[in-house]
């Protein structure tokens, strides 16, 4: 161990005991983090390396084949589909599911368990338990709809209703995660608030819409964050519901970029779709920075 | 006006029926798939109250692929993340947070890059840099790049920054060195975090899936998630009875601890979220 520092010994000596301090997770992090990232840009530009051979310079070469990939293609916009209905919907149900859970509900207790379970389950249970429920003829759903006269539906098999199945094992699971942020932000609001509204008579309506969501403001911004990057990162279920079939119709971007480096082996190309994924994250990561963090207050 | 104010917001009856619906259809898989896991096949889908109860599906998976090996590797590659997290992050968050020195927002910065490039994206690269290394399929590998936790560095920077520098200069003045005040001031009084900051890594690091999946090949190194991937995939279309049971297997030390510990699984989530 180092010997001790006291409290204004030199400048120098504190920095180097800083460092030191900081040295081992730097370290990972350059190695696990920056170095990957920029060797990814550095290889966007490069082919594939073959057996011995390194791969060559080839300029855009990568980013031509991406940009007259029809797959690619899909994925993004199977992605955009897939972001453009899981944000809205898991954060519009978590809210609704918090204001319930906030009040003096019967059975508290048991609704919050239930909304908030399958936050703590892995991703690929839980697709094995929905790809059980969307079986054709065993399935759940296909004995409800069985039992309504409805006519069986193969949901998982077919490119009609495959992005949408899939879609929806993703808000079931994030709904309830985001539950939480609105319960917190909803039970540290002012009580006086509610009193005073109760006061005026206020319409619950009224007050929710003129009370509690702008001062859920902050807690909507944070999980629309998330939401979103959450959109371009699950991708787990796709291994044990469809594989991103039937026919692309369920691919998304993660999945592709897995796909095209670790079954076709194209390390290349691979990284040109990581610098696309890299670019989007942190194009929200900025987002978030530059034009949201002002108004979330760290509590 | 005093009842009027007691029922203000009061959720009506209609509130009460539509939330118990949804968390009905909720828990609705999942009841599903513990019926069929804890009875005979013949009645994996077809409901009869006489129906019996079997552990016979979990004994049967069990055996049917080395779900024991997946557990120690599983138990063993979360055990091993936390704590080197938890110790770089604390000595890193300690530097953040108490030393002045040049290139401290520089050093910050390069952290913070982590919290928007995940290494879950970063595949390819990280999969070459372990060939390179020799440690494809290990679990030294799985665990790697998540070693140097942004997020906890971040955490526990923001609560070193909330103790009062009184306590750390009475403990100097008492002639401890830096990392004995760290042990003894800091580490206490960040317990709540540390214990936020446990749970949501080891929900994370039992669940993660992608870059386990990628970067093991065999019984040795995978863990739970990619086993059971592995082992429902190549039975496709068999034996539900078996899959459900090791299915729900895999997520039951999760499930029962989340059950017992509701409260602190709520509340850790939701610190480690709001930062």
């Amino acid at each position: 161990m180092r010997q001790g520092t006291t409290a204004g010994s030199s400048t120098a000596r504190e920095a180097a005991h800083a460092w030191l301090l900081l040295l081992p997770a730097l370290v990972l992090l350059v190695a696990f983090t920056h170095w990957p990232a920029v060797s990814t840009l550095v290889d966007s530009f490069y082919s594939t390396p073959k057996g011995s051979r390194a791969g060559v310079w080839v300029g855009l070469e990568n980013y031509q084949v991406m940009v007259g990939d029809p797959v690619f293609w899909k994925a993004v916009r199977n992605n955009l589909w897939f972001a453009g209905a899981t944000i809205p919907m898991s954060i519009a149900l978590a809210l609704v599911m918090a204001l319930w859970v906030n009040e003096r509900i019967a059975g508290r207790a048991f609704l919050r368990m239930a909304y908030f379970t399958p936050t703590v389950l892995p991703m690929i249970a839980v697709a094995n338990i929905w790809l059980f429920f969307y079986t054709p003829q065993y399935g759940l759903l296909e004995q409800i709809t069985g039992a309504l006269g409805l006519p069986s539906h193969n949901w998982l098999g077919s490119p009609a209703t495959a992005l949408g199945a899939v879609t929806l094992v993703a808000i079931w699971k994030e709904a309830g995660f985001f539950m939480i942020f609105y319960l917190a932000a909803l039970q540290s609001l002012n009580p006086s608030l509610r009193e005073a509204a109760a006061i005026e008579g206020a319409s619950r309506w009224y007050f929710f819409r003129r009370v509690q969501w702008p001062l859920l403001m902050p807690t909507t911004l944070f999980v629309l964050v998330n939401a979103f990057i959450n959109a371009f990162r699950m991708v787990d279920h796709l291994f044990v519901l469809t594989r991103g079939g039937p026919d692309n119709a369920s691919i998304l971007l993660l999945y592709h970029l897995y796909e095209v480096g670790f079954s076709f082996w194209d390390t290349a190309y691979a990284s040109a779709i990581t610098v696309v994924l890299v670019v989007v994250l942190a194009g929200i990561a900025l987002f978030q920075f530059f034009v949201l963090d002002r108004k979330v207050h760290y509590k | 006006m005093s009842a009027q104010r007691l029922a203000y917001n009061e959720p009506t009856l209609l509130d009460t029926l539509a939330a118990w619906l949804l968390a009905l259809l909720w828990i609705l898989p999942l009841a599903y798939a513990v019926w069929t896991a804890f009875h005979p096949a013949e009645f994996s889908t077809r409901f009869a109250l006489a129906a019996p109860l079997t552990l016979d599906n979990f004994r049967r998976a069990w055996e049917a692929a080395p779900f024991a090996r997946y557990f120690l590797n599983t138990t063993l590659l979360v055990a091993m993340v936390l704590v080197v997290q938890l110790v770089l992050g604390t000595l890193a968050a300690y530097a953040f947070a108490r030393y002045r020195f040049k290139g401290r927002g520089v050093a910050f910065a390069l952290v913070l890059v982590q919290l928007m490039i995940m290494p879950d994206i970063l595949l390819v690269e990280n999969y070459k840099t372990m060939a390179k290394l020799g440690l494809v399929d290990t679990l030294l590998a799985i665990g790697l790049p998540y070693f140097a936790s942004a997020f906890a560095i971040f955490l526990l920077r923001q609560t070193f920054m909330g103790i009062p520098k009184e306590l750390d200069e009475a403990a100097r003045v008492e002639g401890a060195s830096a990392l004995q005040t760290l042990w003894r001031v800091y580490v206490p009084l960040a317990r709540p975090v540390y214990t936020a900051f446990a749970l949501v890594s080891v929900s994370f690091h039992w669940n993660n899936f992608l870059w386990p999946l990628i970067i093991t090949n065999s019984v040795n190194a995978r863990p739970l998630t990619v086993g059971l991937q592995v082992f429902s995939s190549v039975d496709q279309g068999v034996d539900w009875s078996v899959i459900t049971a090791a299915t729900l297997m895999t997520s039951a030390p999760l499930l029962i601890a989340f059950l017992l510990f509701q409260r602190q699984f709520v509340q850790s989530f939701m610190r480690a979220g709001i930062k």
